[in-house]
């Protein structure tokens, strides 16, 4: 597998800094989780988070600080013992990756997805009070995802299938980043339905924001 | 590390005096150099002291990050506007949890400030946030590993971490400026613009301008981090 589409650094930095709102971090850790060069980019980004500790001033510690840690730790009592790390015999097994997979609270195939009409069918995934919203989608085989537009950044995962938008095709892993002059039709590939984590406005951190008229997505 | 840094040092490490090739240096110059090396050795300390809590559950080890980290911390989380009360708590979390955690923490991938950071982030996020923070799960089967080619060492964190400390002194004061406000506080870009009496596009283009210069300097043609 390879990813072609990743997440942009302005993303990873704000991910780094604990910036982004649980929506788009939960979709942003479940592209990690499948992409080995996003990992190396976030260990950059938290480098530089390190660093700038380094750099920060020295407030002042109060007396017994220290040893209200040690008894805190010790009325707990959980020593600083490694967990067993389970087997990973089922490598490749599940569709939806961790974190995804404990927010959708299970895999692909225990969902209770909703119809949308058309043979789409979606699933919200509660992300607390975040504002930016994540869900599921499953888009049949050849079919088209709505015409939609929205708010902010549109956040596109592939979990599984193809879809085809813009000349490119996304794959499982891939992600698709649209902002909202974007008016855009994806279609999913032929060979298989497409499933997808889309998360819809989400935060425009680090560009400007375009006010549009909010179009309904997928009537939600 | 460029030439005359390495002989800098390795003079330096050998107690050479202020003669010869070092006489030429200007006063700041040898500041930074010798500023480099301390701050390079104390982060092999750190490293070694986390390990020790770790392994051997080692209390002398813990307060000697917690005398240098905790000064450090408490300046973060105020930066996020708390009151005293809740930052000593957050404090007090997040030490917990370097005590409990310290197993996760891997020598040879991250410092031990970046390690840290990581924690006391995350303890930033679930205290004053009240939110999850979504993280991958590396035992997760459908975890995708990274493919390292046998034999093939990639760079050894120590280099990383000396590339990194380079490019960040490389930034301009203006540069690191709006760097750590992006990274530290729970502002957009406008209420760093009005602090700063910028405007917005200018704060947007240093902090790509930073950012992107230190993933240059740090990219696999560059021989560094990526």
């Amino acid at each position: 597998m390879t990813i072609k589409h990743h997440i942009a650094d302005d993303l990873v930095l704000a991910y780094a800094s604990g910036e982004l709102d649980e929506a788009t971090s939960l979709l942003v850790a479940t592209h990690m989780s499948l992409c080995p060069q996003c990992r190396q980019a976030l260990e950059l980004a938290e480098s530089i988070g390190g660093s700038l500790i380094e750099e920060e001033a020295e407030a002042e510690i109060a007396d017994g600080e220290l040893e209200a840690i040690f008894s805190r730790i010790e009325n707990t009592k959980e020593s600083a013992t490694p967990a067993p790390v389970p087997e990973r015999a089922r490598r490749g097994s599940y569709v939806l990756p961790q974190p995804l997979r404990d927010y959708a609270d299970g895999d692909v195939d225990g969902l209770r997805w909703r119809s949308l009409g058309g043979g789409v069918r979606h699933l919200p995934i509660d992300t607390g009070a975040s504002r930016a919203k994540a869900r599921l989608l499953y888009i049949p085989a050849g079919s088209k995802v709505p015409d939609h537009g929205h708010r902010g950044l549109e956040l596109t995962l592939v979990l599984a299938g193809s879809f085809y938008d813009e000349g490119a095709w996304f794959r499982r892993g891939d992600v698709e980043e649209a902002d909202a002059t974007v008016e855009h039709q994806p279609v999913a590939g032929p060979e298989e339905a497409c499933i997808c984590l889309a998360v819809t406005d989400a935060p425009l951190r680090f560009r400007s924001l375009i006010p549009r008229l909010a179009q309904p997505f997928l009537g939600i | 590390m460029n030439t005359s840094n390495v002989i800098r040092l390795a003079s330096m490490r050998s107690g050479f005096s202020q003669t010869g090739i070092l006489a030429e240096l200007s006063q700041a110059e040898m500041t930074e150099a010798e500023d480099r090396g301390a701050r390079s050795a104390e982060l092999d300390e750190m490293s070694a002291h986390l390990v020790a809590v770790a392994q051997e559950q080692d209390r002398e080890a813990f307060s000697a990050l917690f005398r240098h980290f905790a000064p450090r911390l408490k300046s973060y989380f105020r930066r996020y506007g708390e009151d005293d009360g809740r930052t000593d708590e957050v404090m007090q979390e997040t030490f917990a949890a370097i005590w409990t955690k310290a197993h996760q923490f891997d020598p040879s991938r991250a410092s031990a400030s970046t390690w840290i950071y990581t924690i006391a982030r995350n303890q930033r996020i679930d205290a004053f946030r009240r939110e999850r923070r979504p993280q991958f799960d590396p035992n997760d089967p459908a975890f995708v590993p990274e493919n390292v080619p046998d034999g093939e060492d990639s760079v050894t964190y120590r280099e990383r971490a000396e590339h990194l400390s380079e490019a960040m002194a490389e930034l301009s004061d203006k540069q690191r400026e709006v760097l750590r406000l992006a990274f530290f506080e729970d502002q957009p870009h406008e209420a760093i613009a009005r602090r700063l009496g910028l405007p917005i596009g200018t704060v947007k283009s240093r902090i790509r301008l930073a950012y992107g210069h230190l993933r240059t300097r740090l990219s696999p043609t560059a021989g560094g981090l990526l």
